[in-house]
Parts: structure tokens; C-alpha cells; sequence
């Protein structure tokens, strides 16, 4: 059997909360990254 | 350390090994022993994740990072999020629906067997060569601090970590891995909390973060494109993007943590939960180690960390003038001392232009105090060219000797072994399960049906990387320059590896033949670009991996018929 072959699992839902599909959490970790590197960015001119 | 604290250290060690190997000694199914239980969940997997990432060096290291730079190797983690997201998005998938033990076997199925074992000799080398080092480099230091004899340390922490990986494989690995974290970051929590109560009176934590700040040691972000500059965002972001691919796409010790679970959502979310985390707790370890700092502003200071070194030096032939940089040093941090204090009333009295003149004389303050530690480190090279000169490792677990009550020592000194345990398993596990997946049944390809047999193996390989990890570890020290060796070698091979993978999976044209002789040809360009430039290793990646795509391409090109394996 090829497992190539078999259906793909991409299309699983993510199960979690206010997520239908994977690329909704992957821009939401995206967000995240962003907001992260935002708030380092303000961190580092308020402590300068 | 005193009687409490032994007993937390041995408490939670002992405890957690005995725990591991107990629950889980009746593993002995091949596809539980090297993924896991089918029920692991995605919040196992992603402690797991990060526990193998997170070895005793991080903690060792990173807080003395902050002490020492600042807080600006966050960036260096910059690109993880989104490498994180490719390996979900494309790597994964495909690894659970070919169903693969190894990373590497996928590039069996995908190309051909001498292109598998190219992977799986490339990770052997260079995984069980730095698996000595992961146990090698935490106890050089502990058993300096701690006095305790380094043999021993090395010996019982492999053997240690040896019994419950061999007896449980990947099961053991990540319950280990969870309660390890737990200990990691309960540990590290309460060193924060005690700092911040520890510090003078009048010095809360705003004032310590203003101290810290004025300073230069909170620069978290650097946008700047100058390529002299250590950290910046662009390099993070980029060479980060590469090093966390090849890192977590192809490295089977994280291969391994997350290719398990009931169902593709379990590793992808466990990858999401470090996508999240992993910087904010970067983060808190570096801002550790600048609080430490700003600590050691009110407090004697030793002018060299590794005291066990000084000291020799200060007992030795030129003790004199040893004693006199100490000394000089004493002086010139008391008179900080008084100018951190003077820049803390300006401050406290909102007047700019006195603030602006405090804190001038503060950071001159503190470069004269860093014009001494300069001074005292050439000092040892003078009389010992061979003289390890970089004392931040040795920072944090002095603070932590030092001031911390006991208890907490011991709740330390744990963490430092949950650590190293925690990613020595990971390391462990991977190490056997492609020693038995991809060389052994390969050499006895009838054995590949009979499981029992297949998890036997895999025991015996897993627990002979271990004692030559201990071997390795034991016989370092007589080879410091081989250390360093092995570390560059990591570096310099990670690119090609992720440069292999990058072609089987989004160039379905290109053929096993062409990838190998690839492969090979962009590794010889790394180590000659290695031999003749002197750029940061975090670029290795992205030439090793852009190489190794361009020669498999020109190289199926030149052979015209596309890959004759390919999927």
C-alpha cells in the first residue's frame, strides 16, 4: 500500500475553541509572535 | 548545600526516574516504545518538545547571558514561531501519514537507501558525538561550584538517565520530561521571587528594571541591519527561521517527541504550544539574569565567577597581583555601588538633568568595573594560556549558592539536573530508535517483522549510546578542543540535512542520486566556506540548505530523467 495514498489529514480540525481550521491557529500564533516582538519592542525603549 | 537540601535534590531526581521507569517497565511494544503511548496528548508532546530543547546549559548559560549582554539573544529565538508553523503545516503530515519511526526513514521511502542512510549517519555523528558534551559540559560546572568530583557527577547522572529511557523508551522520556519541567519551572519561579525579595530596601522591582535599563542590559530588540551587531531582529528572524527548521523538522530527538499521539492534532498543537511559549520564556530566563545583575549592584561582587579558578591562581606563584585586581575590583564596585544609589534618588526626584548626570557617572562607573574583570581575565590567560576565561556560566549558580536559602539550593541544583536529564532522554531515545530503525534492520532485514526482537535491540542500542555518552564525557576534559569541534560540526552540518529534506518534500522531480551527490558536493562547500570566511555559524544553515537545493536540482537536471524513486 502507498500511504501517499491514503486520505489526507490535513484537513483535521484543530479542536480547539474559536478555531475551525488550522490556518485560523497559525495566524493566530502568527499574532502572537507579532504582539510578542511589539511589546519587547516598547520594553526595550521604556527601560532605555 | 546542607541535609534539606540533598534530600530535595535526591527527593525529586531519584523520584522522578524511579516514577518513570516503574510506570512505564512494561513497555514492550515497538511503536510504544519509540512513539509513545497512542493516548499521549498534544500538552505531553509539547512539554516534551520543550524539555528536549531545554537542556542544563540553558539555565546555566542564558541567566549568565543576561548578566553579562543583556536580554538580547531573545532575538537568536526570533525565527522558531514560524518554523514551528512549517513543520506543522508541511513536515508533520506528511511523517504521520508515511508512518515513519525516523525522520530518516521517510528519505528511504522517498529517495532511496544510501540517501536514508546519508541522514541517518549525518544525525548519528553528529547527535552522538554532542551527546557527551550535553553531559560533559553542566557537570564541569556543577562540580566546580559544588566541589563534588566531576567522574562521579558525569557517571551517576548517565546512568541515571540510562535505566528509565532503556526500560520505557519514548513513554518514559516525556512522563519524565513532564514532571522534570515541572521541578524547572518551580525552581526557576522561586529564584525570581527571592531576587526580587532579596534586593535592598528602597529597590523594588521597577527600580531594579530602571537600573537594569540604564544600563544597556534590556535592549531586546535591535532593528538594525548592521551585521556586526551579535543579535539583531533580522538575524533571529532569519538565521533563527533556518536553524529551528532543520532543528525541529529533521533532528529525531524532536522528531521523536511529536510524530506520537493519538492523532496529527496532538503534535500539532504540542509544536503550537513552544511556538507560543518559547520566547516569553526566553524571555524570563534572560530577564533573570539581568535582575542578577542589578542584584550584584548591592552586594560584594567576586571579580571572577569561577572562584574555584581564581582562587588557584590567587594561591599560586602570582597570587600578588591577583590579590591586587581583586582588590582594585572591590573598590571600584563599592564606588558603583554609591552611584547606583545617587542615579535611584535623581530618578526618584523626577529632575532630568541631575538623573542625565547620575546615570552618566553610573555607566562610567560600571565600564571602569568592567575595565578590572577585562584585566583580571587576561591575567589568567598570562598565566595560564589554556584558561577558561568566560565566567557567565558560572553566575546564576552562584547566586543561587550564595544567596539563596536552603531548600531552594536544592530545588536549584535540581533544576539544572531536570534539565540535563530531561534532554540527555530525548537525545538517548532518538539516538536508538535510528540505530535500530534505520542501520540495524537494514543489515538484518528479516529481523524487521519479529517485534519483540526490534524492541530488544532498540534497549541494548539506546543503553550503548548511553555509556558512550558517559565514556565520551568522562575523557573530555583531556580534549577540550574537541568540545568546541563538536559543537561547530552541529552547526555546520544542519543546514544540508534540512536542504535534503526541503527537496524531498516541494521537488517531487528530483531523484535519490541527485540529492545524495548533492547533499555531499553543499557539504564540502560549508566546510570549505567554514575553513575560509569568519561569519556567525547561524548562517551555515541557510548556505548548507540553499546549496544542497541547488546542486540536487542542476544535478537531476544534468541526469534528465526525473528522480527515479521519487514518490
Amino acid at each position: 500500500m502507498n500511504p501517499e495514498k491514503q486520505p489526507p489529514q490535513d484537513d483535521e480540525s484543530p479542536g480547539v475553541p474559536g478555531f475551525r481550521t488550522w490556518r485560523g491557529v497559525y495566524l493566530f500564533v502568527i499574532g502572537c509572535f507579532v504582539a510578542v516582538v511589539a511589546l519587547l519592542t516598547l520594553f526595550t525603549h521604556l527601560t532605555a | 548545600m546542607n541535609a534539606f537540601d540533598w534530600f530535595v535534590l535526591l527527593g525529586t531526581m531519584l523520584g522522578i526516574a524511579a516514577y518513570g521507569a516503574w510506570r512505564t517497565r512494561h513497555t514492550d511494544t515497538l511503536n510504544t516504545y519509540l512513539r509513545g503511548h497512542q493516548s499521549t496528548g498534544w500538552g505531553t508532546i509539547g512539554i516534551s518538545v520543550m524539555a528536549t530543547q531545554a537542556s542544563a546549559i540553558t539555565f546555566l548559560s542564558i541567566p549568565g547571558q543576561g548578566f553579562e549582554s543583556g536580554i538580547g539573544f531573545v532575538q537568536n529565538y526570533f525565527g522558531l514561531p514560524l518554523a514551528l508553523i512549517i513543520v506543522c503545516a508541511v513536515f508533520l503530515p506528511i511523517y504521520r501519514r508515511f508512518g515513519v519511526y525516523t525522520a530518516y526513514e521517510y528519505l528511504g521511502r522517498r529517495f532511496d537507501t544510501k540517501t536514508r542512510l546519508l541522514g541517518a549517519g549525518l544525525f548519528l555523528l553528529q547527535r552522538g558525538l554532542a551527546s557527551g558534551v550535553t553531559i560533559y559540559a553542566p557537570a564541569i560546572i556543577l562540580s566546580t561550584v559544588l566541589g563534588w568530583r566531576l567522574d562521579l557527577t558525569i557517571i551517576c547522572t548517565g546512568l541515571l538517565v540510562i535505566v528509565y529511557t532503556v526500560l520505557g523508551g519514548s513513554v518514559a522520556v516525556s512522563l519524565t520530561q513532564k514532571w522534570q519541567m515541572g521541578v524547572i519551572f518551580g525552581g526557576m519561579i522561586t529564584a525570581f521571587v527571592i531576587l526580587i525579595v532579596k534586593l535592598p530596601a528602597g529597590v523594588g522591582f521597577g527600580e531594579a528594571i530602571g537600573v537594569a535599563g540604564a544600563m544597556g542590559k534590556l535592549e531586546a530588540v535591535d532593528f538594525s541591519f548592521d551585521p556586526n551587531r551579535r543579535y539583531t531582529f533580522w538575524s533571529g528572524l532569519l538565521g533563527g527561521l533556518f536553524l529551528s527548521l532543520s532543528y525541529f523538522g529533521t533532528d529525531q530527538s524532536q522528531v521523536q517527541r511529536y510524530i506520537g499521539g493519538a492523532a496529527l492534532r496532538e503534535g500539532r498543537l504540542g509544536l503550537m504550544f513552544n511556538a507560543v511559549l518559547k520566547i516569553p520564556m526566553q524571555f524570563f530566563i534572560l530577564l533573570l539574569g539581568a535582575l542578577v545583575f542589578v542584584f550584584y549592584q548591592f552586594q560584594p561582587a567576586p571579580v571572577f565567577f569561577n572562584r574555584a579558578e581564581w582562587r588557584h591562581h590567587v594561591e599560586g606563584a602570582n597570587g600578588q597581583a591577583f590579590g591586587a585586581l581583586e582588590e582594585k575590583h572591590a573598590q571600584l564596585h563599592q564606588a558603583k555601588e554609591a552611584k547606583v544609589r545617587d542615579w535611584l534618588g535623581a530618578r526618584a526626584g523626577r529632575d532630568d538633568v541631575a538623573e542625565a548626570a547620575a546615570r552618566a557617572e553610573m555607566v562610567a562607573a560600571q565600564q571602569a568595573v568592567e575595565v578590572v574583570r577585562k584585566d583580571a581575565k587576561a591575567a589568567l590567560v598570562a598565566a595560564d594560556p589554556r584558561a577558561k576565561t568566560k565566567d557567565s556560566d558560572y553566575v546564576f549558580i552562584s547566586f543561587i549558592m550564595d544567596f539563596l536559602p536552603h531548600g531552594a539550593i536544592g530545588l536549584l541544583v535540581a533544576v539544572m539536573f531536570a534539565a540535563a536529564l530531561g534532554s540527555k532522554a530525548g537525545e538517548l531515545n532518538a539516538l536508538g530508535s535510528t540505530s535500530t530503525i534505520d542501520l540495524w534492520r537494514q543489515v538484518r532485514p528479516l529481523a524487521a517483522a519479529d517485534e519483540a526482537r526490534n524492541v530488544r535491540v532498540a534497549k541494548w542500542l539506546t543503553a550503548m549510546w548511553g555509556l558512550f555518552a558517559i565514556g565520551f564525557a568522562l575523557f573530555a576534559g583531556f580534549a577540550e578542543n574537541l568540545i568546541e569541534a563538536i559543537n561547530i560540526l552541529g552547526s555546520i552540518f544542519y543546514g544540508v540535512v534540512l536542504g535534503i529534506f526541503l527537496v524531498a518534500f516541494f521537488l517531487k522531480k528530483v531523484g535519490g542520486t541527485a540529492v545524495f551527490w548533492g547533499a555531499i558536493a553543499a557539504q564540502l562547500v560549508v566546510f570549505g566556506l567554514y575553513f575560509s570566511l569568519s561569519i556567525s555559524y547561524l548562517w551555515y544553515n541557510l548556505i548548507g540548505c540553499a546549496a544542497c537545493v541547488a546542486f540536487s536540482l542542476v544535478l537531476q537536471g544534468l541526469r534528465g530523467a526525473p528522480g527515479e524513486n521519487a514518490a
